[in-house]
């Protein structure tokens, strides 16, 4: 049983990280939605298996708002979003796609050596929970800075939440409080994110962020 | 039914939430302001309480005498602002910038920032006390973006980007430290209470705490306005209304650094783990140079003087990072200074682009002539934040340089170049705004100068004379911070 806890959370927790790098080269508004829903499903599986292994029936709970609002209810909403405001078209990227790769794969390189160094002496699960756990931020914290277009960025925030969360039911008996309103601040940062796209699209014909760019500075 | 006895922690808490469930529902500005003023009132006097009777730590919440001068300077800032804000607002109704709708949701806000700020500084749990400035974050990103004009809503999208990036660095630093304290402490919520983790810090694997102490600093860093993460800042300020700004440079700013200090006292407290000092005096430094020589470049009143913030922001983190007694008393000393100060220079901000009707600082001169009160309320302003004596800002600048040049003296030169350097932007820039010819608009201000008196009197009275009581409890407070 201890050998298989760790081989299925290790598959699920390295299928996020895999995920996270597809999120980074996609180049479809569409296609960027369904791997981002697929993304949170995975979430919520590695959840699951969390809740099992550590017989901690409250992470269902969180396995349950990951399912939901990340996988269904979001994707859903972007995706009426980027209907409405017609900018299904492909997205552009500030770096080429084969640097942004690169990029990535450093960063997870980074980020095995850091925590596998940091963490040496505790449990072998929770050390590699945690190392991925720091690649999917950081590759999501990659994608916020290549990527123009407000949905973009908004994905990788997402993205980012999901790492944390992966990290927060990694560690052993972390309180229901913490992972709860984890799940709530991204339901109000996705409401307040919303409210600004729609804003943006009364006052704009774009959510292309760089429109707005023209703005910044000083006002001559 | 008995009635509870009264708690200063539960009323801290509960009056801004209350108040903000009532001014959501409530039409008509005067009154709204008035509630929103009152409240904010009582919450400062709740706040009071707590000096006299202190409560015994819970779970939840804990009060000691380190967040217990922040609790007091953020009610009590957040009721003068309430003040200004009733005048300014009122005016923003009139114009149009503002509909009454968004009134309301201005004035919950309000509110609702002011129950964050104090959940997050007497948060006992560091989960609960990363959720309130996540909570801080998104509704000061709401008011900025407020006026809903191009800039404003930049701005507030800026400041989201980087805020919730910021906050998810902490979130993942908040973390690791209950990975950190889990097998010493065992799991729960045990794991995540200040109260018994500086108890048990000895005993934690330091590398790992380490780790954790990189991510928080980076985090509730970009909160502080640090520079290579400051870019949120001078756009959220200058675009959001005026007491906003007041609230940000005053208070926000201080509880993100009061979660980084937090966080140091836990090293500290760690034989093996390394001396966060070296990390704070760095980018305090460069911040303070950084933001010292943009002075000279801003066209813009309100983003010159949030610059300035950060400014100030880096010479309180530079204070914490030299660390020593009196190098604590200086920052401490610093902070309360700065968010008084700021404030204040930010009242008579806004009702100087009240008048003018810009923000430009080449429209906006010879205020001392055109507006008297408000040009010399400007010139004291600006004299006590560039450290001039006898303002309180004096006081500690002085006694944290000749800290520096007891313990690093090299590094005590870097710090007096860039003092000097802000200095001389903001003489610059003062000559103009307070003398030669007066341009724009030339009527009187009709709003009330109270808080900016109040702000101000403080703060050159503090660079007099400072209570025995005061100086007594700032000591022991630095003392504590190691």
């Amino acid at each position: 049983m201890a050998s298989l806890a760790f081989d299925v959370s290790h598959l699920l927790a390295g299928g996020l990280v895999l995920l996270s790098f597809m999120l980074l080269y996609q180049d479809r508004m569409y296609a960027l939605l369904n791997i981002f829903a697929l993304h949170a499903f995975v979430l919520s599986l590695s959840i699951v298996w969390q809740a099992v292994i550590q017989d901690a029936p409250h992470l269902y709970v969180t396995a349950a708002i990951s399912l939901l609002f990340k996988a269904v209810a979001i994707p859903m909403a972007l995706r009426r979003l980027v209907q409405r405001l017609n900018i299904h078209r492909t997205i552009e990227t500030v770096v080429g796609i084969g640097p942004t790769m690169l990029l990535g794969m450093g960063l997870v390189a980074l980020s095995m050596q850091l925590m596998l160094s940091a963490t040496a002496a505790s449990d072998p699960l929770i050390r590699e929970d945690m190392a991925f756990a720091l690649s999917i931020v950081l590759l999501g914290l990659l994608m916020m800075v290549t990527r123009r277009n407000a949905v973009g960025q908004v994905i990788g925030f997402m993205s980012i939440e999901n790492g944390l969360v992966l990290a927060a039911t990694g560690a052993r008996g972390m309180p229901l409080v913490v992972e709860i309103s984890v799940a709530f601040s991204i339901l109000i940062a996705f409401i307040v994110i919303g409210i600004f796209l729609f804003r943006i699209r009364e006052r704009f014909d774009t959510v292309d962020v760089q429109a707005l760019d023209r703005f910044r500075g000083e006002r001559q | 039914m008995s009635v509870p006895p009264f708690d200063p922690v539960t009323a801290v808490l509960a009056i801004p939430l209350g108040a903000a469930a009532i001014l959501a529902l409530l039409p008509g500005y005067r009154l709204a302001s008035r509630i929103n003023v009152a409240a904010a009132a009582l919450t400062f006097l709740a706040a009071l309480a707590l000096l006299e009777a202190r409560p015994t730590p819970g779970r939840f919440f804990f009060v000691d005498d380190l967040n217990i001068v922040f609790v007091v300077l953020s009610t009590f800032v957040g009721f003068t602002t309430s003040m200004f804000s009733a005048g300014y607002i009122a005016h923003e109704l009139d114009t149009g910038r503002l509909t009454p709708v968004y009134l309301r949701f201005y004035h919950a806000m309000y509110q609702i920032l002011m129950f964050a700020m104090n959940l997050a500084l007497l948060a006992n749990v560091i989960g609960l006390m990363w959720v309130a400035v996540e909570l801080a974050t998104l509704t000061t990103v709401l008011m900025v973006g407020v006026y809903r004009t191009h800039e404003a809503l930049e701005a507030a999208w800026k400041y989201f980007i980087l805020g919730s990036v910021g906050i998810a660095l902490a979130l993942f630093g908040t973390i690791l430290v209950y990975m950190t304290a889990q097998p010493v402490v065992g799991q729960g919520l045990d794991a995540m209470m200040w109260t018994v983790l500086m108890r048990q810090a000895a005993g934690f694997d330091a590398t790992l705490l380490n780790l954790a102490f990189v991510f928080l600093f980076l985090g509730y860093g970009t909160k502080v306005g640090l520079v290579p993460l400051h870019a949120w800042l001078p756009d959220a300020h200058a675009e959001g209304p005026t007491p906003i700004s007041a609230v940000l440079s005053g208070l926000l700013l201080n509880v993100a650094l009061y979660a980084i200090l937090r966080f140091k006292m836990l090293l500290a407290a760690n034989a093996e783990a390394i001396a966060p000092g070296p990390l704070m005096m760095t980018l305090g430094l460069v911040s303070l140079v950084f933001a010292a020589f943009m002075l000279y470049r801003r066209r813009d009143i309100k983003r010159f003087f949030a610059y300035s913030s950060i400014e100030h922001m880096g010479i309180i983190v530079f204070a914490f990072g030299v660390g020593g007694p009196l190098a604590n008393f200086a920052g401490l000393l610093h902070m309360t200074m700065h968010s008084l100060t700021k404030s204040a220079i930010f009242f008579v901000v806004g009702h100087i682009t009240r008048i003018k009707g810009t923000q430009k600082i080449t429209e906006i001169t010879g205020l001392t002539e055109s507006h008297p009160m408000l040009g010399w309320l400007l010139i004291a302003g600006v004299a006590a934040i560039a450290g001039l004596p006898p303002s309180g800002i004096f006081v500690s600048e002085f006694l944290l340089v000749s800290s520096t040049f007891y313990q690093q003296k090299l590094l005590a030169l870097v710090l007096v170049f860039g003092l000097l350097v802000a200095l001389g932007a903001l003489v610059m820039r003062l000559a103009g705004f307070a003398f030669g010819k007066p341009v724009g608009g030339m009527e009187p201000s009709r709003m009330s100068y109270a808080p900016i008196f109040l702000h101000l009197g403080f703060v050159f009275v503090a660079g007099i004379y400072q209570p025995a009581a005061f100086v007594a409890w700032l000591r022991h407070v630095a003392v504590l911070l190691g």
